[in-house]
């Protein structure tokens, strides 16, 4: 009963893997896909209380992981309504399209309730494998074979940061003698002046940064945005990042709060390093996808800001914060996944007159760049307000002052893709006709943007709680 | 500061009235229709919030009409309103020029009439919101907000160079904020008891630096609003792009949330701050002044003549905040909306005339005093009430600003005497221009009874503040007083805190 989600997940991507056996079956794979999505989450949801260990202690399910597994089955469900014909594409390849997103959020699953370090090695590299895989499927429909280049970049730092990962978990079963993440936490915690026990969190840590895409492992993220379709990204951009912080949180519980200055202080660089990073080099961007990229290295800084306060309402606020970001991508990929005709990228000047040429997009436009910009009412602000003030009062004004001066600069290239929708003319480009379920999920996406903006009790309550199994 | 609650949440529903219109509005056929139900829902407001002035007791200084919820608790932050003496005139005055900015932009806007509307509902909930805020995070929510809807009614309703004002103005106004929001937190965490509500984090003991600090991110953020030299290059701009509503809105309400911010937050919450760092903002406040005048002067297009003779208006309320006496800081509340009034009537003017030649330019139009009487009527006497002619609005708050200078300091008084001169005199030179010189012109028609109906209720009130300021002054005199002696006193409490 406690795997049964995982179990329904595994025999979703068989059902998905037998689709594949026809020809041209992509609208079925792809219903079939919403369909184990949302039965995935309601099992999610029946399940939510459930607690217990599998596999000889292997695989631990609670409140926190199933919380995540949730959002992780909301979100992928979100992500394939977003396109409504899975543009770019290639028809033949649809089905498979499908089932190696369906294996990745399988393995990003798996890896939520990993209690166990080779466990939690073998479930990244399932979702991981998957997507390296989807970022090459597209059709090459300028000759470049962009999307190549960016699946080698993808695999190619997506190794190397496992390496270091493996490198660091070497470590750490070196220094306990254990793999098990509760007989390991008390022993790491307890060597609070072994500079190994640092070097090892840190090295492990390295392997989500990379999934989070945090400076200095960010540099797959422009290339590998900009050359995956968009449908891809959009997974690429919002999946994935959930499960990494689920993951970091509770490799940061590994070190001791009370004495890891130096893990902070590494913390804090990154932070910094991402944020400048991220909002700099998106200020000169053209191409919307590419923009998003370096947007999310600096919006992943952001959620380290919570991880550095080292304590339950730093990780509940970061948890918070990435679900914003989740809601807020995800409505501007609706837009770029609806606007691009061919399935091809949506540079700057493609959304000229989008408030002409499809209001409703252009209004779905506006609140997610808004929302990511961090004003208010939407949740990007009251996410970024929290964790500002769980920053400060951790004592780290400095970091404070740096992060709202990196608000200000961001401000600016979000403001211009606005603009660029909202005056200038269409001229000749055409008017974009908006589907029913384009506009539900849109609906959707800005209710749960305001809401979350508005009244972020609930969802805060629900996280503190999944924290409070962390503890 | 002590909050009286009432039960009948009428703040909450002038809040949230223009909100629920906005709503409604998506669901409103027809442009004509959605018209009448913005005008509809904002007159249905100006109307309510006489109901605020009629229960309003102007005896005490306590913040009235309140409410107090917890909203996050998480964070500590509610949910709670109130007024004051300080706050009563502004928030009458956002209601009130909110109907007329939509009689005003009737015939202006004819393209996407709904989408501008929802813009104005919006604009008014944020705005009523931000002067009745009493915690922090409300405020500054509500603060923000206001950006995306007037970025909007520039940007997509605005001139020719629409884009470059709306950046200019979005921008410039979040920067402003961003330091903002760090002396929000920083006052959360240091004021012991861990509150966003605004009241409790007055006359706390704050350590000298501490409140420079403070003092400074506050000034940043409500210097770039108000604007005062020299960060007002953005109000030009934005004044001249943006629709005649727009232009009113800017000038009338969101200038005076940076004097406000002055008034509510700087003084009560940094009080030492105030004191040492007031002289300087005196000067910039003449520096604003004269600069203002100066510019104005040269100016050959109407909107950015106002646009910059608000600099100077707005230098002679910061001035009357800063001499730190009764006159002064009443006579900037009074001033703040006199302005609001006779520069929204202006900017009214200028819009009703720009529908009928497209022009801004002084130039294109001369000489009409002789086809255009009722206009010209109307703009003389709104000219004559912005340099401060007696018996008009303006001349009770600038002669109680210079009284409160005078008293003061008489060297900053006397500097900031040539500013009311500059003042009759771009004022004049635009009256002369616009009336008498030229042939005139008999192709443009005079205005219309929607169009005089939109200017009277503000030339009443020229002429009602004018000749019996009396009832408009009774209601801030125990807040001010009360605010004053929260300044001097509170010296003794800090200097007790410090090491």
């Amino acid at each position: 009963m406690l795997f049964l989600p995982e179990l329904f997940l595994l025999g979703g991507s068989l059902i998905l893997f037998f689709i594949t056996l026809g020809e041209n079956k992509g609208t079925l794979a792809k219903n079939v896909t919403i369909a184990i999505g949302l039965l995935f989450s309601i099992l999610c949801v029946v399940g939510i209380n459930k607690s217990g260990s599998l596999f000889f202690g292997a695989y631990g399910i609670d409140f926190y992981s199933q919380f995540f597994k949730l959002i992780i089955g909301l979100a992928m469900t979100f992500v394939v309504f977003l396109a409504p014909e899975t543009k770019g594409i290639n028809r033949s390849t649809r089905p498979e399209y499908y089932l190696f997103m369906m294996l990745s959020v399988l393995g990003l699953v798996m890896l939520m309730s990993s209690a166990e370090l080779l466990t939690l090695f073998v479930a990244l590299e399932l979702s991981s494998y998957a997507l390296y895989l989807m970022v090459p499927m597209r059709d090459d429909t300028t000759g470049e074979r962009r999307q190549m280049e960016a699946a080698i970049k993808y695999v190619m730092f997506g190794v190397i940061s496992t390496g270091v990962m493996l490198f660091g978990m070497s470590y750490l079963f070196g220094l306990t003698g254990t793999t098990y993440l509760d007989e390991l936490v008390p022993q790491i915690r307890n060597m609070t002046d072994n500079p190994v026990a640092l070097l090892a969190v840190l090295m492990v840590l390295a392997g989500f940064f990379y999934k989070l895409a945090i400076f200095p492992f960010h540099l797959w993220v422009p290339d590998v945005y900009q050359g995956a379709a968009n449908p891809t990204t959009a997974f690429i951009a919002t999946v994935p990042k959930i499960g990494a912080v689920a993951i970091m949180i509770r490799i940061v519980t590994l070190a001791n709060p009370a004495s890891s200055e130096w893990l902070v202080l590494f913390l804090m660089i990154a932070a910094v390093a991402s944020m400048f990073y991220g909002n700099l080099a998106a200020l000169v961007q053209t191409d919307v996808k590419r923009m998003l990229g370096f947007s999310g290295i600096a919006h992943a800084g952001f959620v380290l800001l919570g991880l550095l306060t080292m304590d339950q309402m730093g990780y509940t606020r970061a948890t918070f914060y990435i679900i914003g970001y989740l809601l807020m991508n995800l409505a501007c990929f609706l837009v770029i996944c609806n606007v691009s005709v061919q399935g091809e990228n949506v540079s700057r000047d493609d959304l000229k007159g989008l408030y002409k040429r499809s209001p409703f997009l252009a209004l779905v436009l506006l609140v997610g760049m808004f929302a990511l910009a961090g004003i208010p009412p939407f949740v990007g602000f009251i996410g970024k307000f929290m964790l500002l003030a769980g920053a400060l009062q951790a004592d780290h004004l400095t970091l404070v002052i740096l992060a709202a001066l990196n608000t200000a600069i961001a401000i600016f290239y979000y403001l211009s893709v606005v603009r660029v929708a909202f005056t200038s003319d269409p001229e000749d480009r055409p008017d974009v006709q908006v589907g029913a379920s384009t506009w539900a999920v849109g609906m959707i996406l800005m209710v749960l943007i305001v809401y979350m903006g508005v009244a972020p009790n609930k969802i805060l309550g629900v996280a503190s709680q999944a924290m409070q199994v962390l503890m | 500061m002590e909050l009286i609650l009432s039960s009948s949440h009428l703040l909450s529903w002038l809040i949230f009235i223009p909100l629920i219109g906005a709503a409604l509005m998506f669901i409103t056929p027809g442009e004509e229709n959605q018209r009448r139900l913005a005008f509809v829902v904002t007159t249905f407001n100006a109307l309510l919030s006489l109901k605020l002035w009629n229960g309003f007791d102007a005896s005490t200084a306590a913040l009235q009409f309140g409410e107090r919820f917890s909203w996050i608790p998480s964070l500590n932050i509610e949910y709670a309103l109130g007024v004051d003496g300080i706050s009563l005139l502004l928030v009458m005055l956002t209601t009130f020029i909110m109907p007329l900015c939509v009689l005003g932009s009737w015939t202006y806007i004819t393209k996407r009439v709904k989408e501008f509307m929802i813009c104005l509902l919006v604009m008014e909930t944020a705005m009523v919101g931000v002067f009745c805020a009493l915690d922090f995070v409300l405020f500054y929510v509500l603060w923000e907000m206001m950006l995306i809807p007037m970025y909007l009614l520039i940007g997509v309703w605005g001139g020719p160079r629409k884009k470059y004002a709306s950046i200019k103005f979005f921008l410039y106004t979040l920067a402003g904020s961003v330091m903002l929001l760090v002396a929000i937190i920083a006052l959360y965490l240091w004021n012991g008891q861990h509150t966003w509500y605004i009241p409790d984090l007055m006359s706390q003991p704050y350590s000298m630096t501490f409140q420079v600090w403070v003092f400074m991110a506050f000034f940043l953020a409500f210097a770039i609003k108000v604007p005062m030299f020299p960060f007002h290059t953005w109000l030009p701009a934005a004044h001249v792009e943006a629709p005649g509503a727009g232009s009113v809105i800017l000038a009338s309400v969101l200038l005076k949330m940076g004097t406000y911010g002055f008034l509510r937050f700087c003084l009560p919450i940094t009080p030492d701050a105030t004191l040492a760092i007031g002289p300087y903002m005196l000067w910039l406040s003449i520096a604003g002044i004269l600069y203002g005048g100066f510019t104005a002067l040269a100016q050959s297009d109407m909107k950015k003549l106002i646009a910059y003779s608000s600099v100077g208006h707005m230098g002679f309320v910061t001035l009357g905040i800063f001499v730190l006496n009764q006159s002064g800081i009443e006579g900037a509340i009074i001033q703040m909306v006199n302005h609001g009034i006779t520069t929204g009537a202006l900017f009214l003017m200028i819009g009703m005339i720009y529908e009928r030649t497209h022009s801004r330019e002084i130039k294109d139009h001369s000489g009409l005093a002789y086809n255009l009487p009722i206009f010209v009527t109307f703009i003389t006497i709104f000219s004559l009430s912005s340099l401060a002619f007696p018996a008009t609005n303006s001349f009770i708050g600038e002669f109680l600003i210079l009284a409160g200078g005078f008293s003061h300091n008489k060297i900053i008084a006397g500097a900031a005497i040539p500013g009311a001169i500059l003042a009759a005199a771009y004022m004049l030179r635009l009256l002369q221009y616009v009336l008498f010189k030229g042939e005139g012109r008999p192709d443009i028609s005079d205005l219309n009874f929607r169009e005089t109906m939109t200017l009277v209720p503000l030339l009443i009130f020229v002429f009602w503040i004018g000749l019996s300021p009396e009832p408009f002054m009774n209601v801030m005199h125990t807040s001010v007083e009360f605010l004053l002696a929260q300044v001097n006193s509170s010296q003794a409490v800090a200097a007790l805190a410090l090491p």
